[in-house]
């Protein structure tokens, strides 16, 4: 947790108390001084009665009626973590209380109202997020059914404190009824193409909270380098990744992931891709990759994951016994995406067996055969799982619950999203959200516009569309470039699947986004800028 | 000498690495590419304690030369990164004792104390043999520049020691004017964002930081004339300005790195932040026959702007040691003077009839002779040559339009103007991919013209506009995609015309920018030994 401490914002006491000094910079200031919500809440009502918090005094409590108490961690952690959003790196001091006055909002009671306030679990894809806060004196009430929709509520009402003229934290009287609109909100990471730091994925899960994301999706493995540690097969990452020891994630570090993102209510889905986009496997595994043949003679070069070998099987299924046992999360994700068949066909072996099995020359049958075998595997270890659209393009049976990620755009994603829904399987989108392809100007505009639900299907396809995830694929991103490049755009993608689908001025968004992404940097996290301003606290980081 | 790692804690890495790593010769790149460079195989061994950097004998710096000491100090750091951060897993020498190593820098002329300007030569000779190596120039920046080269000549191996290998190179630069434009009214940069930026670009062996200091967004600049433009035309007045004390050290933080500072006062157009503090300066755009109440590019029809100006352009001249000054000059809209009927009585009186470019370079010219009076060159965007024959015949001009920028390089040049070229190398227009080919690509003397004609291109710059960049992504965003300018105007065409030659050493390069807390981005998938740290 020593990141949050870093990560925590600078408070600097903006001596501005002088304001008639500069009678242009009063009207400025008050621009930026208007609650930016971001994602807009479902429902919202706000008054002009302003309450003042003191951070002398203010505290953020458990209700009397509340099923959490002082020892649920999770909350405990989060009323720190965002007593710090708010009134900046102050420590709260219990001596030096002032007086409290009339128009003072002395404390936040959260009150959690399910027996059961999962202080301990973690969240999933049915976790109920929803929460209700009201703002008045002399307390505010955020209530939720779990901790989990607590947190969203703690992070909408820090959102809701603003700064006046004179430094003073203020609030206005307010009503929040609030819920997301998907229940999957994802941001995927690949850390294999570059390998990034520890504190690169926590600062990004910071900020995924901030922005109320819920699943993180980590593209852990890849061709390019095996950096995750595995217990039972640790040559995968002292031969796959790109070092043995600087470049990789050991068991510690999965474990801290997971809690960091599950003290932010953030799920952890890993992915791992197989059988193409497995290059950097076959380093440590001898024979798990198909020999690719030149002529008669193998060519020294290998391609996918060897579907015709039962050592393949064996290795698949010690490894997701493994990863089913680290990642706690009920699903996993396994790829099965971009798979070349040249190196299948060119193995004498494969042919073989394509002609034993009577495949033919449709190598799309052999892929089948493998991640229907995969699936099985997998199911065994009582996982659901997410597969890349391939899998369902191709025809292999799926589990009814399977989730289909859509990410191409040939043919067009609505098209497929139709289709996977009328297959009756749930769908997520990436499509319009490969925030890693960039270009000059606003382009979070046409990130904002997409939507996931836009598509021709009845109201029961609709209902099978759980969300969607913001991509940062990382050929061209690491530690150097990553934050400034993903926030504050996927700022877009978190309000098109947390907002009512009624929430589409762009003219609005751009407005409350430019202060959220203030709002952002003024944590910490160096997001960048939409267009030509400022921020009241610029990056201090570099 | 041989050297083993410590018998110690790290005996299982050592296991690991005797398992797996083979010693290969290692090619080391310097970037951008030196004029002439001979490397052989022959290594020797550098010792941190025993390391030192001399002036020669016959060097007309010697010690208490402020740029040279300060860049001595600067380059063993960087050299010995490991040394200076006290890395605990020191290792020791086995078989047999450090050899001292000694760089001798000489110098033919003094000028330690002064500012590099465009005449300043840069070039050195570098000599790398078994236990020193020698560095010979004319001015103490070329001596920078050997510094810089001969920094990147190090490399350390697997286990951690210091190597160098017998280099030759004769070096200098194919471009007098090798330019990067930072825009600091867009978005606020504070100081430590340029300061770094200064850093990276002695790295890159750029000598002119063009600070785009104010246009409309805002007026960062406190003026010591008239401290209203900032108090009033910037973000904040005291949070987003630059202090002119601020200033002092940007332009001595150059100094020491062999950058010049041009600062540029864009005027008539881009002026909106201007106006706030300079009440009278701009002009009043009309609608239907009274004042709308906004205002448009400075207006040039009134004899206090000019008095304004050249109170502005005296302190700018007091202020920023550099004997040019970008003038600016582009982008100037007619539609506000149109509007406006003392603008209109004053194109009567003047005999310009309807030709608004003949009001603008009616202003330009004046600006621009205001400018020579104070014995400064001026440097102005292509719009002015575009709409305006009568240009002073020293005027720089700065070419920015993307299209046909060759067809404007054989214009300017025909008419006896020195260029910049900037057009292809707008780095603030992002794309996915490797788009430094394209900056890389650029050969800026070709173009149909003489030979004369050809030497009229000063050089170039980089140019970051700040509308979509701020202190959050300006590095990653700049570096290493302006390296391949650097390269391109430093370096030998015919030897650096190959992008894919040079992609490994600009991968290397950028994993050295990395090492020395530069945040630049990565080209292509792939890793540093030295991930950047920072967020």
């Amino acid at each position: 947790m020593y990141c949050l401490l870093k990560l925590a914002p600078l408070f600097l006491a903006v001596a501005v108390c002088n304001g008639w000094l500069f009678g242009d910079f009063v009207g400025k200031q008050k621009e930026q001084d208007e609650i930016s919500l971001w994602p807009l809440p479902q429902k919202f009502q706000s008054s002009a009665v302003a309450f003042k918090l003191s951070p002398a005094s203010f505290q953020i409590v458990h209700a009397k009626q509340s099923s959490a108490g002082p020892s649920c961690g999770l909350l405990e952690n989060a009323f720190r973590r965002y007593f710090e959003y708010i009134f900046g790196d102050l420590k709260k001091s219990e001596k030096s209380r002032k007086k409290v006055y009339d128009s003072d909002l002395v404390e936040l009671q959260v009150w959690v109202t399910s027996a059961d306030p999962e202080c301990d679990g973690f969240p999933s894809l049915q976790t109920d997020e929803s929460y209700e806060l009201s703002i008045d004196e002399p307390s505010a009430v955020l209530k939720a059914a779990n901790v989990w929709g607590a947190l969203r509520g703690l992070e909408t009402f820090s959102q809701l404190v603003y700064e006046d003229y004179y430094g003073v934290n203020k609030i206005n009287k307010t009503d929040i009824s609030d819920f997301p609109r998907f229940a999957h909100r994802g941001i995927l990471l690949d850390s294999s193409r570059h390998f990034l730091p520890l504190k690169v994925i926590l600062a990004n899960l910071e900020a995924m909270a901030m922005n109320k994301f819920n699943v993180f999706h980590w593209h852990i493995v890849d061709d390019q380098s095996f950096p995750y540690m595995s217990r039972t097969f640790p040559e995968l990452s002292q031969k796959g990744a790109y070092h043995p020891f600087t470049h990789v994630y050991t068991p510690s570090d999965v474990k801290m992931v997971i809690e960091f993102a599950r003290m932010r209510g953030i799920r952890v889905i890993p992915e791992f891709d197989t059988p193409g986009h497995t290059e950097s496997w076959g380093n440590g595994i001898k024979d798990l990759l198909t020999p690719c043949y030149s002529g008669s003679s193998p060519s020294g070069t290998f391609g996918p994951v060897n579907p015709i070998l039962n050592s393949s099987y064996d290795f698949m299924t010690q490894f997701f016994k493994e990863i089913s046992t680290v990642f706690p999360d009920a699903y996993i994700h396994l790829g099965g995406d971009e798979v070349d068949f040249r190196c299948w066909e060119s193995n004498p072996d494969i042919q073989k067996f394509m002609a034993q099995q009577g495949f033919g020359t449709d190598y799309s049958k052999l892929e089948s055969f493998y991640i229907q075998r995969l699936l099985d595997i997998v199911a065994a270890t009582k996982k659901g799982y997410m597969v890349w659209q391939e899998v369902f393009d191709n025809g292999v049976k799926l589990k009814a619950d399977t989730q289909i990620h859509v990410w191409k755009g040939r043919p067009q994603y609505q098209d497929e999203m139709g289709q996977v829904t009328a297959a009756g399987f749930r769908a997520l989108l990436s499509t319009p959200w490969y925030l890693n392809r960039i270009s000059y100007g606003q382009d979070w505009v046409n990130i904002y516009k997409a939507d996931p639900q836009n598509f021709t299907g009845t109201d029961a396809q609709k209902k099978l569309v759980i969300g969607g995830e913001a991509c940062l694929w990382g050929e061209y991103v690491d530690a150097t470039n990553l934050t400034p490049r993903l926030w504050p755009r996927a700022s877009a993608v978190a309000e098109r699947l947390w907002s009512d689908k009624s929430v589409t001025d762009v003219g609005n968004a751009y407005n409350r986004l430019v202060q959220h992404r203030c709002r952002m940097v003024k944590r910490g996290i160096p997001a960048e800028p939409l267009f030509v301003g400022h921020c009241r606290q610029e990056y201090k980081g570099l | 000498g041989r050297i083993l790692i410590p018998y110690s804690t790290f005996n299982f890495y050592k296991e690991y690495l005797f398992g797996f790593e083979t010693l290969v010769f290692q090619v080391h790149g310097v970037w951008p590419l030196p004029q002439q460079l001979h490397q052989s195989a022959d290594r020797g061994c550098l010792s941190p304690q025993r390391f030192s950097f001399t002036y020669g004998r016959d060097s007309a710096a010697q010690t208490g030369c402020s740029v040279l000491d300060a860049a001595f100090k600067r380059y063993f750091s960087i050299i010995f990164p490991d040394f200076t951060k006290g890395s605990e897993n020191r290792l020791q020498y086995v078989w047999s004792e450090p050899q001292p190593f000694v760089v001798s820098v000489s110098v033919k002329t003094g000028g330690c104390d002064g500012y590099p300007d465009e005449d300043s030569d840069e070039s050195y000779n570098l000599s790398v043999s078994e236990g020193q190596a020698v560095l010979r120039s004319v001015t103490v920046w070329g001596a920078l520049r050997g510094l810089e080269s001969f920094s990147q000549l190090v490399y350390q191996d697997d286990y951690g020691s210091y190597f160098i290998n017998k280099t030759e190179i004769v070096d200098f630069p194919r471009f007098a004017f090798r330019g990067l434009l930072l825009d600091t009214s867009r978005h606020y940069l504070p100081l430590h964002a340029i300061l770094k930026t200064l850093d990276a670009m002695a790295y890159s062996k750029f000598n002119v930081f063009h600070w785009h200091i104010v246009d409309d967004p805002s007026f960062p600049y406190q003026s010591r004339t008239f401290p209203d433009l900032s108090n009033k035309g910037a973000f904040h007045p005291f949070t987003h300005i630059y202090t002119q004390s601020d200033v002092m050290r940007v332009i001595e933080h150059a100094r020491m790195r062999g950058i010049r500072v041009v600062p540029e006062f864009d005027s008539p157009g881009h002026t909106q932040s201007w106006g706030k503090g300079q009440p009278g300066l701009l002009t009043p755009c009309y609608k239907g026959g009274v004042p709308s109440g906004s205002f448009g590019p400075v207006d040039p029809t009134i004899d206090t702007t000019y008095k304004f100006m050249e109170s502005l352009l005296k302190e700018v001249k007091f202020v920023f040691p550099d004997s040019y000054v970008h003038l600016g000059g582009d982008e100037v809209s007619f539609a506000c003077w149109q509007s406006n009927p003392n603008v209109r009585k004053f194109m009567e009186k003047m005999g310009f009839g309807k030709d608004f470019t003949k009001l603008e370079s009616f202003y330009m010219e004046s600006i621009m002779n205001m400018t020579a009076a104070l014995n400064r060159t001026s440097i102005v965007w292509q719009d002015v040559f575009d709409y305006h024959e009568r240009i002073p015949q020293d005027t720089v001009l700065e070419i920015w339009k993307g299209e046909k920028y060759q067809a404007e390089l054989s214009r300017m040049t025909q008419a006896g103007h020195r260029v910049l070229l900037s057009a292809p190398w707008y780095i603030n227009h992002i794309s996915y991919g490797q788009d430094w080919r394209n900056s890389y690509a650029v050969q800026p003397q070709n173009f149909s013209g003489t030979e004369e004609q050809k030497k009229l291109v000063i050089g170039g710059e980089v140019a970051m506009w700040g509308e979509y960049v701020d202190a959050t992504n300006l590095t990653p965003r700049l570096w290493p995609r302006a390296c391949a300018a650097a390269e391109r105007l430093w370096s030998n065409e015919e030897k650096t015309l190959n992008a894919d030659l040079a992609f490994p050493r600009l991968e290397e390069f950028r994993c050295e920018l990395l090492r020395r807390g530069i945040q630049a981005e990565p080209l292509f998938v792939g890793h540093c030994k030295h991930e950047y740290d920072g967020l």
